[in-house]
């Protein structure tokens, strides 16, 4: 089963503060752990809000931009690491490994579990897996 | 937090943690199996203790201090025994107590710094010739994955006694051949590093057969393989074929969703949803490949079949596929490991890329293979060549004969389906 680790965002990756470099090597080493382990599959950081963000926002049907920053730092994203284990305790058990100098002892995460298609089961009617193929052809031409 | 989520948590953090720990254990006291005994007994001490008094603060650390902490009274023991015995010089006897004095360090460090050269030689140990192929892949699933007996019985639908003695023969085993707890160098490395990679794709296989509604644990083992093979890959970066194996696995296992259809039918690669690949899989797969082959020489058997696999991966729609280039890996295949099946694969590739008459006279070439005869797949690809040349009549012989030959009965059923719609024409 596939795991997201959620690192929310904080006033300082609001701010695009660079990390020290002491946090930067706890979480290369971090990740290599995980890596070394077969567990982790990717990862990414992601630039303040207002560093091109934007909120997309549909009302009736038709869709209103609104540019970043945004004000609610909890809400938002910094980041997220995906991971691959054999049980929920386990992905808890690597998230509690997460560099504790990170947000200067504060960081705030969220695990959250990925849906695989043998979830839909025979429920993920077939029209709904054409429109997914068609999707992810679109998704993958731009790559 | 309740006895059960506790229970869960141990067992987690010895997913995690296992392998390091015996590894560990194992470069001291010199054998595998008294290292996993050892590391058991911390697991017990675990099992019973955290339920009571919490989960310590640093779970991984707590493990291994107790499992080196069983340890040295283990050292000990032996050295007052070899005393009271009187057999072994007084100079062995300094040998020991230094040992174990010095053991907690030791540990600490090759905790710090060996960490992967111990993994390596757990690996190697596991996956020892002396042993047989059932064993070693108990043996991995046990030590490697931290698996229970219970979860590796409950994936090979066998009963937890025969795992239990397959485990306890391979360790005695082990010890009985004075098997070192080395990593092979030289000229030994290329057999044994197959043996090991051949122990992953069996567990790798063994998960992917399984069928919707088995137990949960064996669709489990491909995630376990993988994970197995992505550790192999960190340890050693520099070995093609490791890359070759975890790129066919990801590829592989990319497809797991698209391989049976609603009713739990499987579906033919050909045929199967693209859509429900696992993209980031297929993603991880192709890159593994490109390491494989920037390493340099020629590609090797899991190397190639992961070509094969990335040419169906790449394809968006399945009239795109690189039909040559197909061919012209398994021909490559066919000359490292010569096998009819995969000439077989050869002849229907050639056919899909210039056409079933030059599909038939490879298949027609190989109608003699001893290894072939009662194989239901070469009348069944025969069948499929001649229909679609029109040779009908012929074409229905062939897959009644496919049939007669199966032992699959949903297979028997499809291809009765097949030689009556060719007589039909």
């Amino acid at each position: 089963m596939k795991f997201m680790i959620i690192r929310k965002a904080d006033a300082e990756t609001e701010a695009g503060a660079m990390p020290t470099a002491q946090l930067v090597s706890d979480m290369m080493a971090y990740n290599k752990a995980m890596i070394d382990a077969g567990v982790m599959l990717d990862g990414m950081g992601l630039k303040p809000s207002a560093s091109g963000g934007a909120r997309i926002q549909f009302a009736g049907g038709k869709p209103t931009v609104v540019d970043g920053p945004f004000a609610e730092t909890k809400e938002l994203v910094a980041g997220f690491t995906l991971i691959q284990v054999g049980s929920r305790e386990e992905a808890l058990e690597w998230v509690k490994r997460w560099p504790p100098i990170d947000g200067h002892g504060k960081v705030a995460l969220e695990l959250r579990q990925v849906y695989e298609a043998e979830d839909f089961g025979a429920e993920f009617a077939p029209e709904i897996r054409e429109q997914e193929a068609h999707l992810r052809e679109r998704a993958a031409a731009r790559d | 937090m309740d006895a059960t989520e506790t229970h869960r948590t141990i067992n987690a953090v010895w997913r995690i943690e296992s392998a390091r720990i015996i590894g560990a254990l194992a470069r001291r006291v010199r054998d595998v199996g008294l290292a996993e005994e050892l590391a058991q007994d911390a697991l017990l001490a675990a099992l019973e203790q955290w339920p009571r008094e919490g989960i310590p603060e640093n779970p991984a650390a707590w493990l291994t201090a107790a499992a080196k902490h069983r340890a040295i009274d283990l050292l000990r023991k032996r050295t007052l025994h070899a005393h009271k015995e009187g057999e072994i010089a007084r100079e062995i006897d300094a040998r020991h107590a230094i040992a174990a004095a010095d053991f907690a360090d030791a540990v600490d460090a090759a905790l710090d710094d060996q960490v992967g050269d111990d993994l390596l030689r757990l690996v190697f140990t596991a996956c020892h010739p002396v042993l047989s192929p059932e064993a070693r892949v108990a043996l991995t699933l046990r030590l490697l994955g931290g698996l229970t007996t219970d979860e590796i019985a409950r994936s090979f639908l066998v009963p937890e006694s025969t795992i239990a003695q397959r485990i306890v023969r391979a360790k005695r085993t082990l010890a009985a051949a004075r098997v070192p707890f080395e990593a092979p160098r030289g000229p030994e490395l290329g057999a044994r590093l197959s043996s090991v990679l051949e122990v992953i794709y069996l567990v790798f296989n063994e998960g992917y057969a399984a069928t919707a509604g088995e137990d949960w644990m064996r669709p489990a083992l491909c995630d376990e393989a993988l994970r197995l093979g992505r550790i192999l890959a960190e340890l050693m970066p520099d070995a093609p074929e490791v890359h070759g194996l975890v790129a066919l696995m990801e590829i592989q296992a990319s497809r797991a969703a698209a391989r049976v259809d609603a009713d739990g039918e499987p579906v033919l690669l050909l045929a199967q949803n693209r859509a429900r690949w696992d993209r980031l899989l297929i993603g991880r797969g192709l890159a593994a490949l490109a390491r494989a082959e920037q390493l340099g020489g020629a590609l090797g058997p899991y190397a190639l079949q992961a070509a094969i696999a990335a040419c169906h991966a790449r394809a968006q729609e399945a009239a795109q596929t690189d039909w040559p280039r197909i061919a012209a890996l398994y021909e490559a295949l066919a000359q490292l490991a010569p096998s009819p099946i995969v000439e077989l694969n050869r002849a229907v590739a050639l056919s899909m890329a210039f056409g079933p008459a030059v599909g038939l006279e490879h298949v027609d070439a190989l109608r003699s293979a001893p290894q072939l005869q009662g194989y239901h797949l070469l009348p069944s690809v025969r069948g499929d060549l001649l229909a679609r040349l029109g040779r009908h009549a012929e074409a229905c012989e062939e897959f009644k004969r496919a049939a007669e030959l199966t032992r699959n009965a949903r297979e028997r059923k499809l291809l009765l389906a097949r030689a009556r719609s060719a007589a039909d024409g």
